[in-house]
């Protein structure tokens, strides 16, 4: 089976539970005014590679995964090439290595259903808490998102609940008590981050000659963060998790 | 079996019988399992001295860099009356002794050569007395003198071209480890009386050179030790007998490390592993009640204190070379016995306590020992205060302890020796990537036109064909290795006969071990314009006269610092090959050659003399310091770099593979209990590998870029960064090594 991989970065710290390899793929039916990687929305485009011959790669790494590390599967959005990403996380089972998924949960048909049935922790990100704001913001549906969150409570997957503040479009009390309010029914969501928009990829957009919607706000400010994090109701506090962590972890 | 009142409470035998510290050590120790609560601050008194001694770098920084010369007392091991960081406040000064009579004054030193004596001297406007002109030109010769009366006009032309470079012909070699802690463990009258007898029993009577030399040797030792004991006593202090409890053992340590920088200005003057062996007379007196916490502490911090003051007056090349004043007070925590027990006790952590209690610094260069199989808790303290501090470096003890023991020392940068048993004979570098040009020019030095090399035919085809080269390149380090060997001989015999280092050749075994320390520049741009021949098509750029002086490469081509094997086994058998040649040679008093891979900060100057390269690295620029990939080669993040270095075995580089990381914080966790458990984990993964060495940088780019333009702010005045090989202030970096330091790639995806 081949994917479409943008690109690896073999070091992320904050991208799931502990030290994570994370796999960037291309294409992305979601088009976000914030989006960073816009270099990652068409189909078309990166390095083909066999699930095979990622994994080859991923197991290099092995030694620093201890415990909680393993491999994160980003975008682009991820739940475009399910199959793809599936046949990767069971050749990671096999050798104990965590799995994690971060997406927007736009796509649930029966791949990505079995896909999750191999999948350790979700990083979900609720772009916008209305309707209205998602269309207008993503040209996605807030409704498919939660539907998919609906599946990871259904399975008991822990997850990791983002989002992107934009100063001025979603950075008061009233925003968070929303997102707050989405969240309340799921007690498998462990952690919420609320991550600062920047804008270090203008230069991309410029590159791609896309417009980049979002220039007129300015960057989120660290105190912007710090100041709405305590309003943030974690639903999951006590959670353990209903299967625990890693499928046939061998280690 | 011999007994000393000052011994009381110490167990095990052998140690009392002959010198042995290691089994002193073994017997002695208790290990520490806790974590760092149990530290203590620092005293009113440390904060005072600090506070001082912080006013008097302040203006040593204002002066442009020096802030007092001696240029009428050669240095001797006694020609300095007593000195004090101030005398007002001298009482403070738990552990006391300075090089000169004053603070951050530099000794004149011209036994390694007159000239740079002088021109040091001249750089920062002093005048040093011309009668040591007149004495050390015509009356008595100088290692820098001697090896130039013997230099053939090849090694000449190659040490002018810089393809053997950084060469200890014009400073002091160093990296000899004095095992300072026998002074306290024993007291200098034993150790004298050690020696007669090494001298009584040294040869049969056959005078051959090599007994000669020994006896000579062996009495400029004695000789050494008697003044040591002078020394001390200007300062009050009698150390012809053992420490008798934790206050004198630090200082007669102290006082064996102080004779060495009083008598040598070699480019590395490690102290050594000395905190497992202090923490055992520390632990002693917390148990009979006569020491509390903080008074260690404040002992440890006055040791550092020291050796944070020691200065060496050095030349406008030298620093080139080695930007920003080090003198690779090299100083080891943790490590783990060859019975299996940690030998992380509460010392260690005081040690790094330091840099928390007197701020960052760049001396002594603090050297973790590092296993995963380390105390978690300190693994853990470790990587706290680098992520504060940025200043230490971590060494895999795994793959050192089944090579140089349990009791081995940090030499130089990077390099182990087992302490009081090993020497080096320090090297330099052979910059193997201006021997790759040399390999396509026919041994034609592109920055100057000069044959340097033999005259092979020159490879002439427009497109450089990977088995041509290859040939070629197996010629030229043939010659290079065989010249770099024969010259390096040379300059070590030089220096022993002109600069022998009596006072830490009488602390190490008279029958010593000497291992011959060579080294290789350019490392990670030959393997990938190695690579970019094999895999990509490179054509050469030749000018009028024939000669390639530019590449042009279409096409991919896998690079090193990325995990792909096509480029990593070109690494090794970079290495593999040329430790081969030069293992081939004889080397100096039957030495034992190793090499590295480390460049310290001479990468920028090696970089310099070094034209444009296959890999796309134009003429003039930095060469990637130690084994680190080339800039902009890491296409995968850290932890791919990092699996790429981890190939390189250790086991060939026995003098050490250097690797210089720089993490920005946001990329190793959002807080410092994530970034502290996400450090230790890299660390763990990459040395369980087999990797050598780390040096861990946690700051943005932003900071370096502020730093260099505002040097004046208070909150960059102790700024300290590691560079390959050691630590360093920041705001003493030239602007070009400033630049060459923000250039690289800094880890921080998001």
């Amino acid at each position: 089976m081949m994917g479409r991989i943008h690109s690896v970065e073999s070091f992320g710290s904050v991208d799931g539970p502990g030290i994570r390899y994370v796999v960037f793929l291309q294409g992305c039916p979601l088009r976000c005014a914030y989006c960073h990687n816009p270099d990652t929305w068409p189909l078309a485009g990166g390095t083909e590679m066999s699930a095979q011959e990622l994994f080859q790669k991923i197991r290099r790494y092995k030694p620093y995964f201890g415990e909680e590390g393993g491999v994160t599967v980003s975008g682009g959005e991820a739940l475009l090439q399910p199959e793809f990403v599936r046949e990767l996380f069971l050749l990671c089972h096999s050798e104990g290595i965590n799995t994690a998924l971060d997406t927007s949960g736009c796509v649930l048909g029966e791949a990505v259903l079995a896909l999750l049935e191999e999948t350790d922790t979700v990083l979900l990100d609720i772009k916008m808490t209305t309707e209205e704001a998602y269309a207008t913001y993503t040209g996605g549906s807030l409704a498919a998102t939660m539907a998919f969150l609906q599946e990871l409570h259904r399975r008991g997957i822990p997850t990791w609940v983002r989002q992107v503040i934009v100063e001025g479009l979603n950075d008061t009390p009233e925003d968070i008590q929303a997102l707050n309010a989405l969240m309340a029914p799921y007690d498998n969501i462990v952690k919420v981050e609320l991550l600062p928009f920047h804008k270090l990829c203008r230069s991309k957009y410029e590159k791609l000659g896309i417009p980049f919607r979002f220039d007129c706000y300015p960057e989120t400010r660290e105190a912007t963060i710090r100041r709405l994090q305590p309003a943030l109701v974690l639903p999951g506090k006590q959670y353990k998790g209903r299967r625990g962590g890693c499928l046939n972890r061998s280690k | 079996m011999n007994v000393k009142e000052q011994w009381k409470g110490f167990q095990g035998r052998l140690w009392r019988e002959e010198i042995n510290v290691r089994d002193f050590i073994q017997k002695n120790y208790k290990p520490y399992q806790g974590d760092e609560s149990f530290l203590a601050g620092p005293t009113p008194a440390t904060e005072k001295l600090w506070g001082e001694l912080q006013k008097l770098q302040k203006e040593e920084r204002a002066r442009g860099g020096v802030l007092d010369m001696d240029t009428h007392v050669v240095s001797t091991l006694t020609s300095h009356g007593p000195g004090y960081i101030s005398e007002e406040l001298k009482d403070l000064e738990k552990i006391v002794g300075l090089q000169t009579d004053k603070p951050l004054k530099r000794a004149f030193m011209p036994f390694g050569g007159i000239k740079m004596a002088e021109e040091a001297c001249s750089t920062y406007g002093y005048t040093p007395d011309p009668e040591w002109h007149k004495i050390f030109t015509d009356y008595r010769k100088t290692h820098n003198a001697g090896v130039f009366d013997a230099y053939t006009p090849e090694m000449r032309r190659a040490r002018h071209n810089k393809i053997i470079t950084g060469l200890p012909d014009t400073y002091g070699r160093g990296r000899i480890v004095g095992d300072y802690r026998r002074v306290a463990l024993y007291g200098i009258d034993y150790l004298m009386e050690q020696k007669a007898r090494d001298l009584a029993n040294c040869g049969d009577g056959t005078m051959t050179d090599e007994v000669i030399r020994l006896r000579e040797e062996i009495s400029e030792q004695y000789r050494a030790l008697g003044q040591m004991k002078q020394m001390a006593a200007s300062y009050g202090c009698d150390i012809s007998q053992p420490a008798a409890n934790a206050r004198e053992a630090v200082q007669w340590l102290y006082f064996g490390y102080l004779a060495a920088v009083k008598t040598q200005n070699g480019a590395a003057m490690s102290v050594g592993r000395v905190s497992t062996f202090l923490d055992i007379y520390i632990q002693r007196d917390l148990e009979n009640g006569t020491l509390t916490e903080s008074e260690a502490q404040e002992l440890i911090d006055h040791l550092v204190m020291k050796l944070r003051m020691v200065k060496f007056a050095r030349i406008p090349s030298y620093n080139e070379l080695f930007s920003g004043d080090p003198v690779w007070a090299t100083l080891e925590v943790g490590g783990i016995g060859v019975d299996g027990r940690s030998m992380v006790t509460k010392n260690d952590f005081r040690f790094l306590r330091t840099l928390e209690n007197m701020g960052p610094s760049p001396e002594p260069n603090l050297t973790v020992l590092y296993s995963s199989a380390l105390p978690e808790a300190f693994k853990q303290y470790a990587a706290a205060i680098s992520i504060r501090t940025s200043s230490v470096q971590y060494e895999n003890d795994d793959v050192m302890k089944p090579i140089w023991g349990d009791d081995y020392s940090i030499c130089c940068c990077v390099s182990a020796t087992q302490t009081g048993k090993e020497m080096q004979f320090f090297g330099a570098r052979a910059n193997l990537a201006k021997c790759l040009l040399y390999a396509i020019n026919g041994g034609v030095d592109v920055k100057t036109r000069q044959q340097v090399g033999p005259e092979l035919k020159p490879i002439t085809s427009e497109y450089l064909d990977y088995d041509e080269v290859m040939h070629k390149y197996d010629l030229m380090m043939d010659w290079l290795a065989g010249l770099y060997v024969n010259t390096l001989n040379l300059i070590q015999y030089m220096h022993d006969k002109y600069y022998y280092e009596a006072a830490e050749m009488a602390l190490i075994d008279t029958n010593v071990r000497r291992t011959f320390a060579t080294g290789i520049a350019g490392f990670s741009h030959v393997v990938d314009s190695l690579s970019a021949i094999k895999y990509a098509k490179v054509k050469a750029i030749r000018d009028e006269t024939g000669l390639a002086v530019e590449y042009e490469t279409e096409g991919e081509f896998p690079r090193y610092g990325n995990d792909d094997d096509r480029a990593d086994d070109i690494a090794v058998w970079l290495l593999g090959t040329f430790l081969e040649k030069i293992k081939k040679h004889h080397t100096y008093r039957d030495s034992e050659p190793t090499t590295s891979i480390l460049t310290i900060t001479s990468n920028v100057v090696y970089g310099k003399a070094t034209g444009s390269m296959p890999d796309g690295r134009k003429a003039g620029e930095p060469l990637a310091p130690g084994a680190n990939p080339a800039y902009g080669a890491e296409q995968n993040g850290l932890l791919a770099s990092l699996n790429s270095v981890a190939k390189l075995p250790y086991e060939w580089a026995l003098d050490g593979i250097s690797n210089t990381q720089t993490i920005n914080p946001e990329a190793l966790g959002h807080t410092e209990e994530e970034q502290k458990k996400n450090l230790v984990r890299v660390m763990d993964g990459y040395f369980d590998q087999g990797a050598h060495h780390l040096n861990v940088n946690v700051f943005g780019r932003e900071k370096l870029m502020d730093a260099m333009e505002h040097p004046e702010k208070e909150e960059y005045a102790n700024f300290t960064i590691r560079v390959s090989g050691y630590a360093v202030k920041f705001i003493d970096l030239t602007r070009e090594q400033q630049l060459d330091v923000i250039a690289r790639t800094c880890h921080d995806h998001m």
